[in-house]
C-alpha cells in the first residue's frame, strides 16, 4: 500500500476512532480531532502540484480482485488533483466552520463527523480511482454518506423526505452508471479508465457505444443535479449548513462534472455526447437561475443557483468536447470552453462555499433564513455583509472578482459554439449564447436578492426570534479565507493557470498527444469584445428587472404546482406504490383455488405449447399390447366411479365411490401381475377410507349443508385441459421409447446376487434400499406430525389458562 | 377351452361388479351403498381367484385373504359409523 492509498482511506480509518474519541474526551469539540486530517491531506496533495504541472502522472496500484481485473488503482493527474485539493481544502474549512456552527451539547457530534469523514474519503476515492468498479464503489459511498448527512436531524419530517429523495435519485443514477461501466468493459475488456481512454477510437461506433454513453450520462446528470434530476438538491438543503456548503455546493454535486470531464476523451467523438451534455447543461443553467429568483429561503436560492452553475459548467464541458475534432485550429479557439469550465469549477467552489457559510451565519445569528423577515443587517453584521457582497458579486459575474472572468470565458465559449461546423451546430448553435445570456441576467438578479434583501432595507427586529449580532470569529474564518481566494483569483487569475492547463491535459489528452500544449492566460481586459457588451447588458437588464421586481414576479404563479417536477416525482412515487399494491392485491387473492388455477393454467400452457412448438406428439401403436374385455370392464368401472364422484350430492357417497375406485385400481394391479402392489393398495385404500370417514364426522355443523358442487365453466375447461395434455404426453412418451429397459439386470441377478425370489421386495430393500429408508422417514415424520398436531394445542391451552 | 370358460366367468363377475357399482352410485341410502361395497369386495375375491388360475400363479392368494379381512373390517367400520356416528370410541 502506497502513501497515496493511505491518503484516500485515511478518513475511513479516522472515522473508526471518532466515536471513541468523542466519548473519551467529551470536553473538547469532536471537530478539533478531525481538523488536522484534511489539512495534512491538503498539503500532501499540494506536494503533487509541481510534478503535475510538469505533466507527470502518478499511478499506484493495489491488487484487490486481480482475477476480475478489479484493482484499487489510484491515479493522480491534473483533474484528479484539482478535485482532491477542492475536497481536502474546502473540507478543512468546513470542519473548522462546523466546530463553531454545531453545538457541543445539543448535537450528536460523533455521528456527524463519522458521516462527514466517510463522505470525504469516498469523494477522494471517486476522483482518484482509475478503476471503474472501485470508482463506482466510492460513488455509492458518497450517495450513502450524503443520505446520512441530509437526514442528520432525523426527527424532522422534511429531513427524512429530502434524504430519501436524494437517495432514490442518486442511486438510480449510480446504478445506471454501473451499467454504463459494464457496457464499456464489454467493449474494451478492461475496467481501467486510462486504458479505456487509450481505446476510445476503437469503441466509437460499437453497437454498445450509445447505450453506454446514455447510462454514464444518467449517472453524471443525477449526481450533478442536472435537469430534470435537479429536484433532489433543493430538498437536500434540510441538511446542516456545513453539509450543504461542502456536499451540495463544492464537492459531491461536482462528482458528475468530474465523471463527464473524465470520460470526455472516451465519448466526445460522438455528436450525441456533445449535444446531450451541452444541451442539458444549458437547460439546467436557465431553469436553475430562473427558478432561484422565486424563492424566499436563502438556502433555496443557493440550491437553485448551484443547479444553474453546475449546468453552466456542464454545458461548457459539452461544447469544449467538440475541440477534439479540431486539433489543428489555432490554439485555444474551442478549448476555451473547457478552460472556462475548469476555471469556473474552481471559482464556484470558492464563492458558493462562502455564500453557504454566510447563510449559515445569518441563520445562526437571527434564527431565520427567510428573506421576507430579514433586512437591514448591514450595520449589525458588517463582516458577514462583506462576505456576502464579494461572494454574490462574484457569482453574478461582476469585476474584479473571479466570477467575472469565468463568465466572460463562458460567453466566449458559447459564442464560438455556433462556429463549430458539425453536429448541426452552425444552425442551432445560436441558441447557446442567447440562453446563456438570459440565464446570466437571472443569475445577476438572484445574486442581488441575496445581498440586498438580506442586508439592506428595513431592519425588522420584531420578526426575528433572537437578537442578531455579529458571528464569532471562529465561524467567520472559513468564509473569509474563501472570499479572499475569490478576490485573489479575481485579481491574479494566472496563479491557477498552470493547474488549469494540467486539468485540460487530462480532459483532452488527444490534443496533448498531437504535440499541442495548453497555455491558458486569463486577462481582465481583452478589448471591446462581444463578451464585454453582453456583460454590460446583463448588468443593465438585471438592475432594471430588480427595480421592477414586484411588477413581473407574477409570472412565477402562472405555472400551476401540479405540473412541477417535484409534484411529478411525488405523484410518481405514490403512484408506483399504489400501482404495485393494486397489482399485488389483484393476483394475490388469498384463495387457494385461484393459486391452483394459476398453477394448472401455467401447466397446460407450458406443456401444451411445448408439445405444439416442438411438434412432439407422436402416436405409435406398434408397441401396444392386446386389450382384454375384462380390462375394458374394469376401466369402465373406474371411469364411472371417478366421474360420478363429481356429481354426487352426499359426501358419504363420495367416500364410498373413492373407495371403490381404489379397490378397482388394486384389481388392475392384480391383472397386471403386481401382487405386492395390490396388497398394499388394498390396505392403504381401506385405511384412508376410514380416515376420510373420521374427518367427515368431525366437520363443523355450520357448513354441513351438503350441497351439490357448483359448476364453473373455467374450472371444467382447465381440468379437461390438464387431463388432455397429460394424456397426450403419456401417449407420446409411450410411443417414443429411446432405450430398452434396465430391468433385465434385476431379473438375472435377484436370486444370484441378492438371494431373494420376490423381485419387487429385493429391489426395495437391496438394490434400491436407500429410497425405502427415506420413505420410512417420511412415514415417521407424518406420524409424529399427526401426533403433535393432536396433542400440542397451544392456542386452546391459552384460551383455557 | 378351460381358459375360455374362466374368461367367461370373469366377464360375468365384471358385469356383476358394474351392477354393484351402479348400486353404490345410485344409493338410495348409505347402507345400500355399504352392502354394495361389501359385495364388490367379495366379487374382487372371486375375480382374483379366477385371475390367478388364468395366470397359473399362486402369488395372489394372499390378496384373496386380505380382501376377505378388509371387506369384513370395512363393513363393520361402516356399520358402526352408521350406528353410533364414530368408529373408535
Amino acid at each position: 500500500m502506497s502513501l497515496l492509498h493511505l491518503a484516500i482511506i485515511a478518513p475511513f480509518i479516522l472515522a473508526i476512532f471518532v466515536p471513541s474519541l468523542h466519548k473519551a474526551l467529551p470536553k473538547i469539540h469532536t471537530g478539533w480531532f478531525l481538523l488536522p486530517l484534511p489539512i495534512v491531506l491538503f498539503s500532501y496533495f499540494l506536494s503533487f502540484l509541481p510534478q503535475i504541472i510538469r505533466g507527470e502522472i502518478t499511478m499506484e496500484t493495489l491488487n484487490w480482485i486481480p482475477s476480475l481485473g478489479i484493482n484499487f488503482s489510484a491515479r493522480v493527474d491534473g483533474l484528479g488533483l484539482l478535485f482532491s485539493l477542492l475536497i481536502t481544502g474546502i473540507g478543512a474549512l468546513v470542519v473548522l466552520y462546523s466546530i463553531y456552527y454545531l453545538s457541543k451539547e445539543k448535537e450528536k457530534l460523533n455521528q456527524f463527523y463519522v458521516y462527514l469523514l466517510l463522505f470525504m474519503g469516498a469523494m477522494l476515492g471517486v476522483v482518484l480511482s482509475d478503476n471503474m468498479v472501485v470508482l463506482y464503489g466510492f460513488w455509492e459511498l458518497t450517495s450513502f454518506s450524503s443520505f446520512l448527512l441530509i437526514g442528520y436531524w432525523n426527527h424532522r419530517e422534511r429531513s427524512r423526505y429530502g434524504a430519501q429523495k436524494s437517495m432514490l435519485i442518486t442511486v438510480f443514477g449510480g446504478l445506471s452508471m454501473l451499467g454504463g461501466m459494464i457496457l464499456l468493459y464489454l467493449m474494451t475488456g478492461t475496467f481501467s479508465i486510462s486504458e479505456t481512454i487509450a481505446m476510445a477510437a476503437t469503441i466509437y461506433g460499437h453497437e454498445l457505444f450509445i447505450p453506454a454513453l446514455i447510462c454514464i450520462l444518467l449517472g453524471a446528470f443525477t449526481k450533478s443535479a442536472q435537469f430534470p434530476f435537479h429536484i433532489w438538491l433543493p430538498d437536500a438543503m434540510e441538511a446542516p449548513t456545513p453539509v450543504s456548503a461542502y456536499l451540495h455546493s463544492a464537492t459531491m454535486v461536482k462528482a458528475g462534472i468530474y465523471l463527464v470531464a473524465r470520460l470526455t476523451p472516451v465519448f466526445a467523438l460522438s455528436g450525441l455526447w456533445v449535444w446531450l451534455v451541452a444541451g442539458f447543461g444549458i437547460l439546467t443553467l436557465f431553469w436553475g437561475s430562473f427558478s432561484a429568483v422565486k424563492h424566499n429561503d436563502l438556502k433555496g436560492i443557493l440550491a437553485y443557483s448551484t443547479i444553474s452553475q453546475l449546468g453552466l459548467i456542464m454545458s461548457l464541458l459539452g461544447l469544449g468536447a467538440a475541440a477534439i475534432h479540431y486539433p489543428a485550429v489555432e490554439a485555444g479557439f474551442y478549448t476555451v470552453a473547457v478552460s472556462a469550465a475548469v476555471f469556473h469549477l474552481i471559482n464556484h467552489a470558492t464563492f458558493k462555499g462562502s455564500l453557504f457559510m454566510m447563510v449559515g451565519i445569518v441563520d445562526h445569528e437571527t434564527g431565520t433564513r427567510d428573506i421576507r423577515k430579514l433586512g437591514g443587517l448591514m450595520s449589525i453584521m458588517p463582516i458577514t455583509f462583506t462576505i456576502a457582497v464579494i461572494g454574490s458579486f462574484s457569482m453574478a459575474g461582476l469585476p474584479p472578482f473571479n466570477g467575472f472572468l469565468s463568465k466572460e470565458m463562458f460567453f466566449t465559449g458559447m459564442i464560438r459554439a455556433q462556429e463549430i461546423g458539425f453536429f448541426n451546430m452552425e444552425t442551432l448553435g445560436l441558441i447557446f449564447p442567447i440562453v446563456a445570456w438570459v440565464a446570466s441576467v437571472f443569475t445577476f438578479l438572484y445574486s442581488m436578492i441575496i445581498v440586498f434583501k438580506t442586508f439592506t432595507g428595513k431592519y425588522q427586529p420584531e420578526k426575528l426570534e433572537v437578537k442578531p449580532h455579529e458571528a464569532p470569529l471562529g465561524m467567520l474564518i472559513s468564509p473569509i479565507i474563501l472570499v479572499s481566494l475569490v478576490v485573489v483569483i479575481g485579481l491574479f487569475p494566472n496563479i491557477v493557470a498552470p493547474l488549469i492547463n494540467s486539468v485540460m491535459a487530462s480532459i483532452l489528452p488527444s490534443l496533448v498527444a498531437e504535440g499541442m500544449k495548453f497555455d491558458v492566460h486569463i486577462y481582465h481586459w481583452h478589448g471591446f469584445t462581444p463578451e464585454l457588451f453582453m456583460t454590460i447588458g446583463v448588468i443593465v437588464v438585471g438592475i432594471l428587472l430588480y427595480k421592477f421586481m414586484p411588477r413581473w414576479t407574477g409570472i412565477y404563479n402562472r405555472m400551476p404546482e401540479k405540473f412541477s417536477l417535484n409534484s411529478a416525482y411525488d405523484n410518481g412515487l405514490a403512484g408506483i406504490q399504489k400501482g404495485a399494491n393494486r397489482f399485488t392485491n389483484a393476483y394475490m387473492t388469498n384463495s387457494i383455488r385461484t393459486y391452483l388455477l394459476y398453477i394448472f393454467t401455467f401447466l397446460i400452457l407450458s406443456l401444451g405449447t411445448t408439445l405444439i412448438v416442438k411438434n412432439a406428439f407422436v402416436l405409435d401403436t406398434a408397441n401396444v399390447a392386446n386389450i382384454h374385455a375384462f380390462e375394458l370392464v374394469l376401466v369402465i368401472i373406474i371411469a364411472i366411479g371417478s366421474v360420478s364422484i363429481l356429481f354426487v350430492k352426499s359426501r358419504m357417497t363420495s367416500i364410498i365411490l373413492l373407495g371403490s375406485v381404489g379397490y378397482a385400481v388394486s384389481l388392475f394391479y392384480a391383472i397386471f401381475r403386481a401382487p405386492d402392489l395390490a396388497l398394499t393398495q388394498l390396505v392403504i385404500e381401506t385405511v384412508s377410507v376410514a380416515l376420510f370417514l373420521l374427518a367427515f364426522y368431525h366437520l363443523p355443523k355450520v357448513n354441513k349443508n351438503e350441497e351439490h358442487m357448483r359448476f364453473k365453466m373455467g374450472n371444467a375447461v382447465i381440468s379437461i385441459g390438464v387431463g388432455v395434455v397429460v394424456s397426450l404426453i403419456a401417449l407420446s412418451a409411450h410411443s417414443s421409447k429411446a432405450f430398452d429397459s434396465i430391468s433385465q439386470y434385476y431379473i438375472e441377478n435377484t436370486y444370484k446376487k441378492a438371494g431373494g425370489e420376490n423381485m419387487v421386495n429385493v429391489i426395495l430393500v437391496d438394490f434400491r434400499g436407500f429410497d425405502t429408508l427415506f420413505e420410512i422417514a417420511v412415514l415417521a415424520i407424518a406420524a409424529l406430525g399427526i401426533f403433535s398436531l393432536i396433542k400440542l394445542r397451544l392456542t386452546r391451552g391459552k384460551e383455557q389458562g | 377351452m378351460f381358459d375360455v370358460m374362466l374368461y367367461i366367468a370373469l366377464l360375468f363377475i365384471s358385469f356383476a361388479m358394474v351392477g354393484l357399482v351402479y348400486r353404490v352410485i345410485k344409493g338410495p341410502s348409505v347402507p345400500d351403498r355399504v352392502i354394495a361395497l361389501d359385495g364388490l369386495g367379495i366379487n374382487l375375491v372371486a375375480t382374483i381367484a379366477i385371475l390367478s388360475i388364468i395366470l397359473r400363479t399362486s402369488a395372489f392368494l394372499d390378496i384373496i385373504l386380505l380382501i376377505g379381512i378388509l371387506a369384513f373390517i370395512g363393513t363393520v367400520a361402516f356399520a358402526k359409523y352408521l350406528e353410533k356416528g364414530e368408529i373408535i370410541e
